[in-house]
């Protein structure tokens, strides 16, 4: 049996084929406006190019950085009413009150703050005010609003408030999706709400994403499931997406540095990943991703994912190259998948960094003699801006100045010199198709997050002990390997004034996918 | 009727406004004076985003620079950092504290003082300063952030801290009147804080500028600042932003390790626990144990006592330099502790009864101070 990995970029749709830890065969198609038939084109590619039979495919495992992209571009981003339930508590900061103005104007900055919430020890901060809820749902029409978020003060303690809400606002809008916080995140308000405003506005993207998906694998006439990958590295049914699309964020960057350790057989070493729009540059330790510690920026917002510590900069093989008053500006505005139509050297007539590696003669595709024409001092000023920008994050990646290797992965890694500062860098084979490798080996979650009472015997000890095996044993039903599980978080919060003295615990493990006879 | 324009007690020239910059670099400072609590200091540093674009100023005096009779409120935030990130202020809780205190002294108010400049602590008091028109003194109680009220400095060296106003986000007003020991007032005001909700501000008795300026820790604010300014600064000339930590506070990189086992719960408002880190690097094959009552207290390698409060234990991100508070603490995480000294005014046989190991449950632990910024120069 074989295993599929799809990655969907900004510029590019790349394949491979597995069986067992060989990689069979891997292409590149170009990303289509539609989707669809850039992964058509891809699977057919990649088909052909191993000569499998299509019926013994196992699973396709695609990974997809479309939703980070357009938070990032702030494209395809709908207008969200962002509904808090919490006051009088955080009436001084609003919803999205630490965000980018201009993401914030383009969710429509309709925040909605209402008075309701619960304090941590389950009493209510106030009823909830329904009347309120009512009168947005009358806003939310007269706007034309597409979608809705709520955000209630210590839901993961209770959900009673977001559910009523939900249905209240579903009542007076009838089919109005609606999102709620404690789906999303975990503690931390602004942090989750953030998360909750950001998915619902992604909502008509990821319906129209993920069907797109699954007419494309039709198409094609491959039967096996479909898997999306999300941030931490492991498989999500392609349905649940269409409801969580932002937990599918950072999950490119995981995969292309899973790919890149995979490919490379490295396990320390600063992972740069040049896609079309975006490059995102992170530090393998041990094999794995470095998680970040702390909060993550999304495109400038700050949420509380756990996810891999990645940072990302508005450079790709389709940026913008553009000649100002204060100098030369590379980014964030990119022709993305339309790289090969609109470029100089692709007989377009947008100037972008692609055509500046060809003209500096780094790389050699497209037509050389199309981008002859452009300004000599030019194409010198952008060349040393593109090395500054990679050389800068390369060195704010660095774990320590002990001398790592650098992998460059990413159909724009074209971009990349041979030396960044003192550090070599390093090209694997497949190379270009790092990020769909790193989705073919994604892993198998199993996860539990409840409250356990401490009594009858039970200690906090015995109780992790339970979480862990429930989580194992969810992991194996979905189709993990026993022996390859491992527990990549353990979190037990207790909760003070319930009875018998109870703590939350949340245990998450994962493993390699099997089972299904690969 | 026109009211008779207040006199100031200072000379306006010698403010310092704080800028947008200066309040990025105070919550990285403040968050490294949190030694893990106090809360984070991110979402006061909101609030005074929102002051200044309201039109407020943030203005910062010495405290020498005030003439000594002036009143001075010392003013912090009270609760479980935990809620705090899920609960936010509303806002006005601070101003509100000050109106209450000048009605029930009848007197105004000269300027604000900062309780901790550790955490959350650091910030609050500069937005109550802000809405209110009034400049904070450059100083605080506690040179760092501690659990309880009666630790501060004030308490320590003879204010009587009640009476006090304390008001919660609902638009409660409680007034201790009289409180027989400083102890009991943080006793009754704990009481108090866990039935709003689990977090209030309180501002303290006033107290005359001269006492704030001989017993106060001096120079909170401008130290907070550099230090945070330090981490801002090393990580963008690609520096070691930890050493750049150690050498303004005469600090110590003590262990290198990736937490293993961290356990918490909540009692009585307190987050209370223990955390386990394996070491790394230069350390690899050590164990330490860090001790949190909401804040770091007790460092230990291999089972070993090596450093006690109310020296700084602080946890850093290894790789980024900035602080890490106790309830963003998460298995796996990589962290770099310091151990930095504390102020001498924290150091005395009358401080270290309030503030040294047995006031935190460990009689068994002698403080032992870490040489002093003065004593490493010497």
């Amino acid at each position: 049996m074989y295993r599929v990995g799809i990655d969907v970029g900004g510029t590019n749709t790349d394949a491979v084929v597995l069986e067992g830890k060989t990689v069979l065969a891997g292409v590149k198609a170009s990303t289509t406006e539609d989707v669809t038939s850039g992964v058509i084109e891809a699977l057919e590619k990649v088909i052909e190019a191993s000569g499998i039979d299509r019926q013994r495919i196992a699973g396709v495992m695609i990974g997809t950085t479309h939703f980070t992209n357009a938070v990032i571009e702030r494209r395809h981003m709908e207008e969200v009413a962002a509904i808090r339930l919490g006051l009088p508590s955080g009436a001084g900061l609003p919803p999205m009150v630490d965000w980018p103005d201009d993401i914030r104007e383009i969710v429509g900055n309709h925040g909605y703050q209402v008075r309701g919430g619960y304090e941590f020890d389950g009493r209510e901060i106030a009823p909830l005010d329904e009347d309120e809820i009512v009168r947005i749902a009358g806003d939310i029409r007269a706007k034309g609003l597409k979608a809705a978020s709520v955000t209630c003060v210590f839901s993961g303690i209770n959900d009673a408030m977001e559910q009523r809400t939900k249905e209240i606002l579903q009542q007076h809008c009838p089919g109005l999706p609606v999102v709620m916080s404690k789906d999303i995140g975990r503690h931390g308000l602004l942090a989750r709400e953030s998360a909750a405003i950001m998915n619902a506005s992604l909502l008509s993207l990821a319906d129209r994403t993920v069907a797109a998906f699954g007419k494309a694998l039709e198409t094609a006439g491959i039967t096996a499931p479909f898997y999306i990958t999300q941030n931490d590295g492991t498989l999500m049914a392609a349905d649940v997406v269409r409801s969580f699309p932002v937990l599918t964020f950072a999950s490119g960057p995981t995969n292309s540095m899973r790919g890149a350790a995979f490919l490379t057989g490295l396990k320390d070493a600063v992972v740069v990943d040049v896609g079309g729009t975006t490059s995102d540059v992170g530090s393998l330790s041990h094999g794995f991703p470095r998680q970040a510690s702390t909060t993550v920026d999304i495109g400038g917002v700050r949420t509380n994912f756990r996810m891999p510590d990645v940072f990302s900069i508005g450079l790709g093989g389709g940026s913008l190259v553009v000649e100002g008053d204060k100098g030369v500006t590379i980014g964030p505005k990119s022709v993305g998948y339309r790289v090969r139509q609109d470029a100089l050297c692709f007989g377009g007539s947008t100037l972008t960094t692609t055509d500046i590696a060809v003209a500096s003669g780094k790389a050699d595709i497209g037509d050389k003699a199309l981008v002859a024409g452009v300004d000599k001092a030019l194409v010198e000023a952008a060349a040393k801006k593109i090395d500054a920008m990679l050389e800068a994050c390369v060195e704010r990646s660095r774990i320590s100045s002990t001398p790592v290797p650098v992998i460059a992965v990413g159909g724009g890694s074209i971009l990349m010199p041979d030396k960044i500062g003192d550090l070599d860098v390093i090209r694997p084979d497949n190379f270009a198709v790092a990020n769909a490798v790193g989705a073919a080996i994604a892993q198998i979650s199993g996860e539990t997050d409840r409250v356990f009472s401490l009594i009858d015997g039970r200690t906090r000890e015995s109780a992790l002990a339970e979480a862990e095996a429930e989580a194992r044993e969810k992991a194996i039903a979905a189709g993990a390997v026993a022996e390859t599980l491992e527990v990549i978080e353990r979190e037990d919060t207790p909760l003070a004034y319930l009875p018998g003295n109870a703590t939350r615990i949340h245990v998450k493990v994962v493993g390699e996918m099997g089972g299904h006879g690969g | 009727m026109v009211a008779e324009p207040r006199k100031l007690k200072y000379d306006e020239a010698n403010l310092r406004t704080l800028t947008v910059g200066d309040l990025d670099a105070l919550e990285i400072g403040a968050g490294i004076l949190g030694t893990g609590g106090g809360g984070n200091p991110y979402q006061g540093k909101l609030l005074a985003l929102e002051a200044i674009k309201a039109g407020y100023e943030l203005k910062i005096l010495g405290t020498d620079q005030i003439e000594p009779d002036a009143l001075c409120m010392s003013i912090g935030g009270i609760g479980a950092p935990v809620v705090g990130t899920e609960r936010l202020r509303e806002g006005r809780e601070g101003l509100r504290c000050l109106r209450a205190m000048e009605d029930l002294i009848r007197q105004p108010i000269d300027a604000i003082v900062c309780e901790e400049i550790g955490g959350a602590n650091a910030i609050n008091p500069l937005v109550t300063a802000a809405l209110g028109g009034l400049p904070i003194l450059d100083c605080d109680g506690m040179g760092r952030a501690f659990p309880e009220m009666q630790m501060t400095t004030f308490s320590i060296y003879g204010h009587s801290s009640t009476p006090s106003v304390m008001c919660d986000l609902h638009g409660n007003a409680v007034i201790f009147s009289h409180a027989v020991s400083e102890v009991w007032h943080e006793r009754m005001a704990r009481a108090c804080v866990v039935a709003q909700g689990g977090g209030a501000m309180l501002a303290t008795a006033p107290m005359q500028a001269h006492f704030v300026h001989r017993y106060g820790i001096p120079k909170s604010y401008t130290k907070a600042i550099a230090l945070g300014q330090a981490v801002i600064d090393a990580r963008k000339a690609q520096e070691d932003p930890i050493a750049a930590v150690c050498a303004l506070e005469g600090g110590r990189r003590v262990f290198n390790g990736k937490i293993t086992d961290l356990k918490r719960h909540l009692r009585g408002g307190f987050a209370v626990g223990e955390m386990e880190l394996a070491g790394f690097d230069d350390c690899t094959g050590q164990t330490a144990g860090v001790a949190i009552q909401n804040e770091f207290l007790i460092f230990r390698r291999n089972g070993k006592v090596e450093v006690t409060v109310p020296d700084l234990i602080v946890l850093l991100d290894v790789d980024t330099g900035y602080p890490i508070t106790t309830e963003m603490l998460r298995y796996g995480q990589r962290v770099a502790v310091l151990a930095i000294p504390c102020h001498d005014l924290l150091r005395s046989a009358q401080a270290l009864e309030v503030v040294g190991p047995k006031a935190f449950g460990y009689p068994e632990l002698t403080f032992s101070p870490l040489p002093s910024i003065a004593s490493q120069a010497a």
